[in-house]
């Protein structure tokens, strides 16, 4: 788009120092298109962002470039340092100098950091490691990032913030030229991640060229040279800080400008009722880390008929906090008061949770939701098997047939016999299995979350239906999700949650995604001012 | 043709089982069927059943095995004939402390499991030491022999025959064919009930096949029992904690969260199932079991010995796996583990007659367990 300003010696110029580009790449999952010609060029030694939404196609795009969607599973071309590449592994792009830091961090805890940083890329020979050379090189490394730990440190004792640090010595040590960092700071506290950036902008001097993806839009303004916004796998514009407006609202604007009708079904005109469920002075302490407060002082209410959203990046403790009240399901040290129809509720295991009503549709399906080698019918019924069996504890298995039937009719899950394995549907016909199941479990309250991650628009819109059936049915919902356009289509009222606490609440009607994240933007502001 | 595939799946490891009987029958010019050889086949391997049984449920949990089995198949051993022969106590309260013993075992063994999360094969393998050497010191390092012969004709003996007929048990005979109806009749009412609530059923004529076949496997192994002394006791014993422990796992509740937590223990969890006392039951319940093969095996052996129990744990985690189960947990079921056991007696027996070196039958049988875990990984592969 600027070109047209410049000379055409000065374009070549630009165009000679293009450090990569990726054209019309596109890849597709079974039923889903995660990525639809995306394009993005990186210059030489600048900083590159990457902004969207969850879902939007950032991680996919990465692992795409890094080779781990080998060429061939995806559409486009990669051109890297003027020559065109496919790589089919990850370390095929490692040899050219990329490389991919992940949000999960890929280190041992029980091997020291030096052991870490050279795995897969040993010093010495291949049947003879040259210790001595590896904890050199290790500690020469550790001193650029600004470590001052031994490298023979085990990785178990370093804090989170130093993995970090330690996962882009590692990157170092690989020789890097193209680093990826795909959400850096997401597990780092304020001072940890400034540091992470001002790292990154010191190896620009140097002349590094980075990547970086993240959901803390003040952490780009701060650091990118340049900002690529993604939206449903399609760039949508890139920004430079020459040149254009790179504020936070303007990168909001990018990211969920998107139009709204029709994606949601309509509900019937239903009252609204009592409040149904009140949690009060809420707090969560992180089961391992025993001093961090994951869930600091929340209180919300839900209403009998209510389709309640409740908004925030990914990691702000909406998951902890639905976990933590499903009967103490995550968590140490839980503080706080629960009260069901105006009576105060001790829900001290999941047993009791599902006796009070309360049903919790889990945020990974296949992780923690299903189990997947056993039938449809097997998981419909697993949270409440009384229901179909006498009070001996036998199982009447015709009656538990019929049920799970009666459910594949009415949520429409598209299977040939509900015998069959829920290993082998479709991520929707998952989806629906896992929401029969909960509903079998007669809850007043369900809490749905992230219920359309990585599903089919169809089936989407198939779930939105089934919650206006649940909510004109008189139950309250609370849907937990990261897509700011289904809570705001979806919810009549939306709590905004960050870092563990509630920072807004919305009345449906009246919000926009601008606004859900000035209440993100604002809470950070604060923070920061402290 | 998708139809025979499904029926090829669904009952491969039983059609294993009749080529590899097929194969023997042929390498031993028909000594294999011999109705003494087919009696034998119960009795040696009455323990196997026994504990395959309760290594399901282990196995069901997350590929857990428990390797303390034979060890306390010995040690109950132990204690119930240092009770009957050495202090001449009554039977019955022999058995009780034997009973009591297994369950203190597996109370022992499950609490650290199950509460205190120490990893199953540790545990086990701890167990497995510890009650080998509690039994040695039990026993002082000597067999203990014989049995009060009241003891072992609860175990070793057969019904009696009521009609007296030369060469030919007609009790034996009449009980199979009461055991063939009444299973049909079951079956077939079962179908009427179902219908009768609209439910969907199998075809009336895939029903009456699978019933023919099944009738005819239990009237020819009668009638060759019938031929030699007749019912076995032990096979009643088996009989009683198979059926119990298919109709646990298949139709109850309990049964039903074995299969849930090991098919996703997080999930299940989040569903109200109550896992610890998934991990517990399990494990207690195999020493129970163990008790139960203990009895059985002092009653063959006709004595307590301090080797006795030896690798007991090996066939019992193998037919489980030849049977079915999968080594990642969640699936199996006791029918397959059952025909697991028999697959191993079988291939043992039909090895023995065939004079085979010992140490050779132990290859041939390391390569079955392989072959049948190899075939459960890579047909699952093929799925995904």
């Amino acid at each position: 788009m600027e070109y047209p300003r410049l000379s055409l010696d000065r374009r070549l110029f630009i165009l000679s120092t293009t450090l990569l580009e990726l054209k019309n790449i596109t890849k597709t999952f079974p039923g889903v298109k995660a990525l639809d010609n995306v394009n993005l060029k990186v210059e030489d030694g600048e900083i590159h962002a990457l902004v969207g939404e969850n879902g939007a196609g950032k991680s996919t795009l990465m692992k795409v470039l890094s080779g781990i969607h080998p060429y061939g599973t995806y559409k486009g071309e990669i051109i890297y340092d003027g020559e065109r590449c496919k790589f089919t592994k990850i370390t095929d792009s490692e040899k050219k100098g990329i490389v991919i830091i992940h949000q999960e961090l890929a280190l041992i805890p029980y091997l020291s950091i030096g052991e870490n940083m050279f795995l897969g890329n040993e010093r010495g020979k291949k049947y003879a490691i040259d210790w001595d050379e590896t904890f050199n090189l290790a500690d020469k490394y550790l001193k650029q990032v600004g470590l001052k730990e031994s490298s023979k440190t085990l990785v178990k004792d370093i804090g989170v913030g130093k993995m970090q640090l330690v996962e882009i010595a590692k990157a170092l040590a690989k020789n890097a030229r193209l680093l990826i960092l795909d959400e850096p700071t997401s597990s780092l506290n304020e001072s940890e991640s400034r540091a992470l950036l001002n790292l990154l902008l010191e190896f620009k001097k140097k002349g590094m060229t980075s990547i970086i993806i993240s959901h803390k839009l003040n952490e780009i303004s701060y650091v990118a040279d340049q900002i690529t916004i993604i939206r449903d796998g399609q760039t949508i514009e890139t920004l430079n800080k020459a040149t254009d407006d790179i504020s936070e609202a303007r990168i909001i604007k990018g990211m969920v400008g998107r139009d709204l009708t029709d994606r949601f079904p309509k509900r019937e005109a239903h009252e609204i009722g009592d409040i149904m469920m009140e949690v009060k002075n809420w707090n969560v302490y992180h089961p391992i880390f025993l001093e961090k407060k994951v869930i600091d002082n929340v209180s919300f209410n839900v209403r009998r008929g209510e389709v309640l959203g409740i908004a925030g990046l990914m990691g702000a403790g909406r998951t902890e906090l639905s976990m933590s009240i499903f009967g103490k399901s995550y968590g140490t040290q839980i503080s706080g008061k629960i009260k069901i129809n105006g009576k105060e509720v001790h829900l001290n295991n999941v047993k009791e949770a599902i006796a009070h009503g309360l049903a919790y549709v889990t945020e990974d399906r296949k992780g923690n939701g299903l189990i997947l080698p056993n039938a449809i019918k097997m998981n419909i019924s697993l949270s409440n098997l009384a229901e179909v069996s006498n009070k001996q504890g036998v199982i009447d298995v015709d009656k538990e047939h019929q049920v799970a039937k009666g459910y594949k009719k009415e949520l429409k899950i598209k299977c040939p016999t509900v015998e069959q394995n829920v290993g082998n549907l479709s991520g929707g016909n998952q989806q629906k299995v896992l929401l029969a199941k909960w509903m079998f479990a007669k809850p007043d309250i369900l809490i749905l979350d992230e219920p359309t991650r990585g599903i089919d628009v169809g089936a989407k819109y198939e779930i939105y239906c089934i919650i206006n059936q649940l909510v004109e049915m008189g139950k309250s919902v609370i849907l937990i999700s990261s897509e700011l356009p289904e809570v705001l289509g979806m919810a009549d009222r939306i709590y905004v949650m960050d870092e563990g606490r509630i920072v807004g609440e919305l009345d449906a009607a009246s919000a926009s995604q601008e606004s859900i994240m000035e209440c993100i933007v604002a809470s950070h502001k604060n923070k920061g001012g402290k | 043709m998708d139809k025979v595939k499904e029926i090829f799946k669904k009952y491969t490891m039983v059609l294993v089982l009749i080529l590899v009987i097929i194969a023997f029958t042929i390498g031993t010019r028909g000594r294999m069927l011999l109705p003494a050889n087919i009696n034998n086949l119960i009795a040696q391997n009455a323990y196997v059943f026994v504990l395959a049984t309760g290594m399901l449920l282990c196995i069901l949990t997350g590929g857990n095995i428990d390797l303390s089995v034979g060890s306390v198949v010995c040690f109950v051993g132990a204690v119930g004939g240092s009770m009957m022969v050495n202090a001449k106590l009554p039977i019955w309260l022999a058995m009780i402390a034997m009973i009591a013993v297994g369950l203190a075992i597996g109370a022992w063994q499950g609490f650290w499991i199950a509460y205190m999360k120490i990893p199953p094969f540790i545990t086990t393998l701890a167990g497995m030491l510890v009650f080998r050497g509690l039994a040695n010191v039990i026993l002082n390092g000597l067999t203990l022999a014989p049995m009060p012969a009241s003891y072992l004709n609860l175990f070793n003996s057969y019904i009696p025959d009521f009609f007296h007929v030369e060469g030919f048990n007609v009790t034996c005979m009449l009980f199979g064919v009461i055991v063939a109806v009444v299973s049909s009749v079951l079956s077939i009412r079962g179908r009427a009930v179902k219908i009768s609530k609209g439910y969907t059923v199998e075809s009336f004529s895939s029903m009456i096949v699978r019933l023919v076949i099944i009738d005819l496997a239990i009237l020819a192994f009668v009638f060759k029992l019938s031929q030699y002394k007749g019912i076995p006791v032990v096979l009643l014993w088996v009989a009683v904690v198979i059926i119990i422990y298919n109709y646990i796992t298949s139709k109850t509740t309990i049964g039903r969260h074995f299969y849930a937590v090991g098919g996703n223990e997080k999930a299940a969890a989040l569903s109200g199932v109550d896992t610890k006392k998934v991990y517990f039951t399990a494990y207690i319940n195999m020493a129970f079991l163990a008790a139960i093969a203990g009895m059985i095996t002092i009653a063959r052996l006709n004595s307590a010995n301090p080797t006795a129990g030896t690798n007991y744990e090996m066939d019992a985690i193998g037919s489980c796996f030849i049977g079915g189960a999968s080594a990642y947990g969640g699936i199996g079921t006791v029918p397959g583990v059952i025909v697991g056991a028999i697959l191993m007696g079988v291939i043992n027996l039909g090895m023995n007659i065939m004079g085979v070196d010992a140490n050779y039958q132990k290859v041939v049988k390391g390569l079955v367990l392989l072959a049948a875990v190899i075939f459960d990984i890579v047909s699952k592969k093929k799925k995904a």
